[in-house]
Parts: structure tokens; sequence; C-alpha cells
């Protein structure tokens, strides 16, 4: 195969040689003609050269072979492969025997107020709530064992859905169950536990890890909250008990804008992660695989890279290259009825502790972020935080709005409102309802934007204080190939999301639908010109596609 | 400031219900001058993109600023050099530059107020906002005319243009054919003699004929002539009339009947490249085309994909007429080629159009290759068409959803055969 090429290009090179002469010596009177010949003679001495080099790579590789020194991956020619040229970045810290997933596209947006790594005690919080919303999939009025007034541990059981009893959704702290707040049509929007000073913990008895069966160790984590806390793809619900996962995917690194650093979150807790992870392999028959960061010049924690029973796949890019989804996609895609679990890794932590510490531990660390905070930081205090209360004295101004989550795909709250389940994250950016006078030719404060027709791109490392203005009204899907360069996946979303419109449901899932969840298109929505909601879009196709399964 | 501002016009706003058509042009106006203050929903992204369709649109409207200087300039100059008037550059300055003005100006504003009247019309009927599209295609329109075309002319082919080509599919974003090229086809096959021929192309003539009388209006003869006069300048002639052996054929056309040596003859290639020589209003000028490219290229606001495969296209398709070389139009070298025609132009402004081209990326090479490619066809072997870009842009406009179908099939196999190959290696 490989014989054929060269010798076809031998040809052709000769060929061009020989008619290149005779072109020159009959032409040679035009000025302009001879620079075509010039041109088109030095195009086939690089072809001969470079054939005569490609020969030769080839002898000394047959050689090798003969000597028996070949080996798979193992370049001894001349010429270096371009993964070599590429793996000249790769990092000191990922280990020879493994490889790093570069993604190229993508978009980190960087916003002022990064949280410093100082973790502090969130002691003047004292409500907080489970949030049935957060818990997609089960119906929006669940059936509640607790009532107004009732005394909870952590752990207690508060509610279930009716149509999957057996998963539990539990207190995450003990204390008193002071309200039961519903919204329209009666749906339970959050059961709120005013915690104890002290927190009392429902003692568990785990079942022993090298013994118990898989059937066990699942009607334990149903039984415990910790399964409700697992998500399930596609379409990102809480897991279905009756189907065991082809894979179990953590991303050990987030990459959205403003998000917490993981090794700093997983700091002090390695034992309970690698514990979480022990269970987690008990639950798949497919490996539990571990996205780790290779961006930086630095290693991720020990945790990450020590961690044991797990597959390690390195991934470098940018934004959303710490999304589970993405990472999916590039290890083992979802297809077919496939199911997979996704979880965080502070929910690993929580799960992990269930088996070392004998109790629910719903602790968590959450970045208090953006360019509106007082001071950025790190505090320490459990699932499901009062809002209000978690930033009593840390914001600047009160004209802002606060988002669970990252600002691409977090939720805003309000101050009597709480955290959701899965996040770990509060990020605070100033409302944008002003007039901007021809704000759309000539800005008045530097944005965050992907387009070169600001000079961002000039000053790659500078940052943004954004603001929820839209900088532009909605439009028609004008501009094309916009959602494809921060979309790293083999997936054309201007399509998908046209699909998800006119409502064919082949097409949505024969472009993947099933591998995306939100988080993954938010990039895409973030850089729309025309300021679609994308996101939107994509739940309204990942819920009909739900309702067709 | 700012703030009165924007309450004196918070004062001035029609009421909706009542006057809804009046509030729909109030809207434009408002939302051109101040970006609103909308903020993003509680779900989806809360901070957005600071790009916008009015950036988009106006980003493609100031890389043809330069067109537009130039395409005025040379109108002036094309008409003086017919009359045999200041035949160099920088002579006759002001007459040159306030005769292109003259030309120009009432065929900007028919083509906005026809063209924006529509829109404005469209949006209060379907009830949303007016919508930034025409931006772009009003500007273009007027570069791609013949610089004599008679203003009710101009007017018909916007209005076919923007209702029949794009409102009726439903506005900004929906269109299948190319607004401003629409207009132009409009032009071309409605009104044959107005925009074919070697008559059209240089205005101000009562025909291109050695001898003949040049025309003027009042705007020259009375407005302008009294000021220059008063200034102490030169004034239009209306005495002057052609000088002999003025042709005004373009290039195009010198080369279809003899090749190179025939357009050689007529136009200096340094003429041919700067744009000194007779043809639509802002498509002769090479340098100034390729400035406004690359600053769409850098600003990453057209699609670099399109133009180099079109360019790759129209290389590969010239090669093979030379190798071919029947006639003396085949025989012209294809660096020749770019020389000529509107080449540049359509690359850079009108292949790349978002909207009609192929959204997938792999489907932007094809598109741009075959634009390429059938454009000089057309241009080199249809007797009847003196430049092919117009008609291949138009066909492959058509053809876009169909390449991008394929390309998206393409996807979709590589999909499912990626399931069929991960299913085979789980049951394994």
């Amino acid at each position: 195969m490989k014989n054929t090429i060269v010798r076809t290009l031998l040809v052709v090179a000769l060929n061009l040689a020989m008619h290149a002469t005779t072109f020159a010596q009959s032409a040679g009177n035009s000025s302009s003609t001879s620079y075509l010949v010039y041109g088109l003679l030095g195009v086939a001495v690089l072809i001969f050269f470079f054939i005569l080099a490609q020969l030769s790579d080839n002898l000394i590789a047959i050689e090798a072979k003969r000597a028996g020194i070949s080996e798979d991956g193992l370049n001894l020619g001349l010429i270096p492969g371009a993964k070599e040229i590429a793996g000249s970045k790769m990092p000191s810290y990922v280990g020879s025997g493994s490889s790093v997933i570069t993604l190229k596209k993508g978009f980190d947006i960087l916003l002022e107020g990064e949280a410093t790594p100082v973790l502090e005690d969130a002691s003047g919080v004292t409500s907080f709530a489970v949030q049935p919303p957060n818990f997609r999939g089960i119906l929006p009025i669940p059936k509640l064992t607790v009532e107004e007034g009732a005394d909870v541990k952590a752990g207690d059981v508060l509610f279930f859905d009716k149509n999957q009893p057996d998963v539990k959704y539990v207190a995450p702290v003990s204390g008193e169950v002071v309200e039961i707040r519903r919204g329209d049509k009666r749906a339970i929007n959050e059961v709120i536990i005013l915690a104890d000073k002290e927190i009392r913990y429902k003692s568990v008895e785990a079942p022993d890890l090298a013994s118990a069966d898989r059937a066990a160790l699942k009607s334990f984590l149903m039984e415990s909250g910790v399964w409700a806390l697992m998500s399930q793809r596609p379409f990102d619900v809480v897991p279905d008990p009756s189907v065991d996962p082809r894979n179990i995917f953590i991303s050990t690194f987030d990459t959205a804008p403003l998000a917490p650093d993981l090794n700093f979150v997983v700091a002090g807790k390695e034992a309970a992660f690698q514990k979480g992870l022990d269970v987690l392999g008990k639950m798949t028959d497919g490996h539990v695989y571990l996205g780790l960061d290779a961006r930086g010049d630095k290693a991720p924690a020990a945790a990450f890279t020590e961690a044991t029973g797990v597959e390690k796949k390195w991934f470098s890019g940018k934004h959303p290259v710490g999304n589970v989804g993405v990472q999916i996609h590039h290890i083992f895609p979802i297809v077919n009825e496939d199911t997979v679990w996704t979880l965080n890794v502070q929910t690993v932590i929580t799960l992990g502790n269930l088996f070392l510490e004998g109790r629910f531990n719903a602790e968590r660390v959450v970045a208090i972020t953006g360019a509106e905070v007082e001071k950025p930081v790190y505090v320490k205090t459990y699932l499901g935080a009062n809002i209000g209360q978690l930033l009593k004295d840390r914001l600047k101004s009160d004209h802002v709005r606060i988002i669970s989550g990252d600002v691409l795909s977090g939720a805003a709250k309000s101050n009597e409102q709480y955290l959701n389940a899965a996040d770990d994250q509060v990020t605070i950016v100033a409302e944008g309802d002003y007039y901007e006078m021809f704000g759309w030719l000539i800005p008045g404060s530097p944005r965050p934007s992907v387009s070169r027709t600001y000079p961002n791109f000039i000053f790659p490392n500078a940052k943004f204080k954004a603001d929820t203005n839209t900088h532009g009204e909605r439009r028609a899907f004008v501009v094309t190939g916009q959602y494809e360069d921060v979309l790293p996946m083999d997936i054309y979303p201007q399509h998908l999301m046209k699909s998800i419109l006119v409502n064919d449901i082949e097409k949505m899932e024969a472009l993947g639908i099933k591998e995306l969840s939100e988080e993954d298109v938010a990039l895409c929505e973030f850089v729309c010109t025309s300021k679609q909601p994308l996101q939107k879009i994509l739940r309204e196709g990942l819920e009909i596609m739900r309702e067709q399964s | 400031m700012k703030n009165a501002l924007i309450n004196f016009f918070k004062k001035i706003e029609p009421d909706k219900k009542k006057s809804p058509f009046m509030h729909t042009a109030y809207d434009a106006f408002f939302t051109f001058a101040f970006t609103p203050n909308h903020t993003t929903s509680a779900g989806g992204v809360h901070i957005k993109d600071g790009m916008d369709l009015k950036r988009t649109m106006v980003m493609v409207v100031l890389a043809m600023q330069l067109c537009y200087l130039f395409g005025t300039y040379n109108m002036g100059h094309q008409h003086f050099l017919a009359l045999g008037e200041y035949t160099g550059l920088f002579q006759g300055f002001h007459l040159k530059l306030f005769y292109g003005l003259v030309q120009l100006l009432p065929i900007f504003v028919v083509t906005h107020v026809v063209g924006l009247g529509i829109e404005f019309y469209y949006a209060y009927r379907k009830g949303h906002s007016v919508e930034e599209g025409f931006l772009v295609s009003g500007a273009l329109i007027p570069l791609i005319m013949p610089p004599d075309i008679p203003l009710w002319i101009l007017a018909i082919a916007v209005a076919f243009a923007v209702i029949i080509g794009k409102e009726a599919f439903g506005g900004t974003g929906m269109n299948i054919l190319n607004v401003a090229l629409l207009a132009r086809v409009f032009v071309f096959f409605a009104y044959p003699t107005v925009i074919s021929g070697d008559e059209v192309w240089v205005s101000g003539l009562a025909k291109a004929e050695a001898g003949a009388a040049v025309e003027y209006g009042w705007a020259h003869l009375s407005l302008l002539n009294g000021l220059f006069e008063s200034l102490g300048w030169a004034t239009f002639n209306p005495q002057a009339t052609v000088v002999d052996g003025f042709t005004g054929a373009t290039p195009l056309a010198l080369a279809y009947q003899g090749g190179w040596a025939n357009v050689t003859s007529v136009y200096t290639e340094g003429q041919m490249l700067w744009g000194l020589i007779p043809g639509s209003i802002g498509e002769t000028s090479k340098p100034f085309i390729i400035i406004g490219a690359l600053i769409l290229i850098v600003t990453g606001i057209a699609s670099w994909r399109i133009m180099l495969s079109m360019f790759l296209g129209a290389v590969v398709t010239t090669l093979l007429f030379n190798a071919w070389g029947a006639t003396p139009f085949l025989e012209v070298p294809w660096y020749y080629q770019f020389y000529m025609g509107s080449f540049f132009f359509a690359m850079a402004f009108m292949a790349t159009d978002p909207v009609t081209a192929s959204s997938t990326n792999a489907g932007k090479w094809i598109y741009g290759f075959l634009i390429g490619a059938i454009g000089m066809i057309i241009r080199v072997l249809n007797p009847a068409y003196p430049e092919g870009w117009m008609l291949a842009i138009l066909f492959l406009n058509v053809f876009a959803p169909l390449i991008d179908h394929y390309v998206v099939e393409a996807n979709i196999n590589r999909r499912a055969k990626r399931s069929k190959a991960l299913a085979a290696k789980q049951a394994s």
C-alpha cells in the first residue's frame, strides 16, 4: 500500500520535472511563465526529496523490524510522527504509558473574581433545603415522609418518588423541618431544615465491600440517599435502579468560568474519594473512568492521579473539556441504548464516607466567586445551603444576579433560595439592565467574546467583568460554524437544534442528542450571535426523547 | 446626558397598540442607537458574548467602505476619460468626486428607502422587530449595479429581491438565495439592455461611441457648477463629447473577442488591478476588495474556507482551460483571469453570505470550490453572460442545502458505524 503511493508519487515527480524543463525551454521568453515554471520545478524538487526521505525512512523501519526491535507506537524512522510533534507539549506529570486527549475546540471565558484557595467555615448558614426539582426525572409532587416541625437527623429520609419508591431523598443536616415550600400546582419546591449547631447523623450499616453483591449495594445506596445525587446519561436524570450502567464517568476538573479548583476541594478527603471509587467499581461491569486535567504545569492532586481501580484519561484543551459529557464522547461514547452514570467529585466523597464513616456526610466545599464578591473564597457548608446566609456581608452591591453554579449553566437564585444539589459554586455577576449607546458598534466596557471583532484575542489572558446584559436581541439563525468551533465533539449542533425545533425525533437521535447535556451546549449558547436559547431547546429535545424511550 | 437622551426617546415612544407601524419603526431606530437593556433569562447562560447580529452585519458594511470610496471616484474618472478630459487620475479631482457622488447617492438612497421600507412593513405585519439583514444587502446592491442604472428599475429590482427572495421565505436568516445578487439578476434578466453590452459601464454618455453628447442634469449644471464657479474651480462642461477611440468595453468583453492580447491593447495590467476600468460601481478595484476580504477573514465574520476553496476552484478550472486552449479566451493564463471581472468581489462579499452558503465546514469547501469552477466555466465558455459569478453563486445557493444534507448524512452514518463498532466491542 505505502509502496504504491511512493511509486506513484515518484512517477508524478519525474514527469513534472521533465515537463517543467521542456516548458521552460519553449516559453523562456515570457518572464511570468518562467515564474510558473520555476515554481513547478521547486515543487518537483521538494517532492523528490520527500520521496527520498520517505524511502530511507521505510528502509530503516524494515531494518529495525528484522533486528527485532519493532515495538508498537515506537517510531524508529527519520521523520517524527504527527503524534510526536504534538506530544512534545505533553506535561511531564503524565506518565509515559498514557496519552493526552487534546481538544482544539472550545473557549475559556476568563472572568474576574476567582476564589482564592482559602477555606472558610460558613457557621452562619443554618438553613438548608432539599429541592425536588433538582432531581430530574421524578414527579413534581414526591411523597413526603416528614411533616413541618419534624425533627430529622442527617441521612433521615425526607421524601421519595412514587414511581420509584426505593430511591430515597434524605436530609443533608440534622434539625427541624421548618417549612415545605410549594410552587405551581402544589409542586414541592423546597423542604427546608433549620440545622442544629452540632450535626447529628443517622448511623448507617454499610455492607462489607469485599463480600457484598451488587444488588445489596444497590439497595443500600438507594436507601442511604447517595443514589439520588448520581446522574444517569442520556438525559441527565436520577439513575434507573433496574439498569446497570455500562460505565461510570467522573471528571476531576471543572473548566467552566470561575469553577472551583477540585484539587483544592479534594484535599484531606483522599481516602473517602478512593473509597467512593471502590464502591463505584462494584456497580458496573465496565470501567470507572476518571477524566484528569493535563492543562496546567502542575500535576493534579494525588487523590486523582494515584486513584486505583479506575481507568484514567488525561485531557487538555479549553472549556468544555472538563465537562463529563465531552469526556464521555472521547472515551467511550453513549450509543444505542447505553446508559452510563456520572458523578461529581464531592458526590464520590459523600459516597466514600458512607462506607468509611458510616454516615451520610453531605459536607460541601462551595466556591463563592464573581466580580461582585468582596473576597472570593471557598466555604465549607452542607448540601443545599441557603444563599442569603451564605453570601451575608460578601457582596459589593445588591444589583446583582446570584447564580447557583457557573455563569453558563447555573440557575438564577434569590437570597431566600438554596444552592442546587449538584452545585459546588455560587457566582455573582452584575445585572446588565442598562442601555448602551451604539453598544453594538462601540461597546462601552470590555466584555468577553470569542469574536475577533473585539480586541480580546490580542490579550488572551485578560479577565473580564461580565454582566447579564444580552448585548443584542434574539434573531433567527444566521451565522454558521460558530457552535462547531466551541463544541469539541463530532456533532453538528446547529443542525441538531433545528431538528429539535421541528420535532424530528429520528434526526435528533441520529445527530447525537443523547450524548449531550445542557452544560455541553452552554458555550454554544454563549457565543450565539442570534442569542438563541440553546440549552432550553436541547432540554425540550431531551424530554421528547425521554418520553419516547 | 445619556440618561436624558434615553428619557427623551422613551417619552416619544409611540404606543404599540395604537400605532404598531410607528412603533416598529421607532423600535428599529431606538435599538440602533441603544443596545436594549435586556438581561439573560433565569435559565440558560447568564452572560452572553458581546457579538450580535448588528455588529456582525456592520462589520461587513465597514469592510466594503473602501470599495464605496473608490467606486464613487472611479465613476467620475471613467466618465471624464470617455470625454477625454482630466485623463490623469487626480486631475479634476473635485469634478470626478462630485460626479460620482451625484450618481451614487440616488442609487444608495433608493435602495435603502425601498428595501428598508419593505423590511419595516413586514416587521410590523409579523409583529417582530426589524432585522439587520438588509444592512448588508442594502450596502451591496449599489456596488454591483452599473453606474447608469435607471432608478425605477433599481427600485423594482430591490423590491423583488426583498419580497420574493427574502420575506416570502420568512425574513432574515430564512432566505435561500442571496438577496443582493437576486436584485442584480433581476435587472440582468428583466432589463437585459441595462446591465449588459458595452454601453452601460460608463455613465453620463448619450451613447458609447465617438462624438456622442454628454448628459448632465440640473445637479451638475445648476447646483455644482454654481458652487464650483463661486470657488473659482473648474466646472462640468455640457458641450463635451466622447473622445475618438473610446470603447466602454469591459476587459472580459475584450478577452472574449481576442484573448489577453486584445485586453492589454486597451487597458494596462495596472489599470485592471487597481480598478481604473469601466464596470459595476464597486467591483473593479482588486486591492481594496482584498483589504475588505482580509478584514472579514481576520475578524472571523466571513468563512475563509469558502474564499480559499472558491479561489482554488477558479484556478483549477482555468488550468484545465489553458490545457485545452481552443479559443483565445481559454488560453488566458490563470493569474490573468483574476485581473478581469468581479471574482474577488463575489468571493469576499457574495459567496460568503452565511445564510445562503453551506452551513457545515466540509460543505463550505465543496460549495466554494464549485462556485469557483462553475463561475469560471460560465465566464469563459458562455458567450451570453459576460461574467459568471452571479449565476454560479445563485446556482450553488440552491444546492447548498443539498451539500449540507450529504455532509450531515455522512456524520449520521459515521455515528451509526461507530455505534455498531462499539456494540461489537462490548459484545466481545
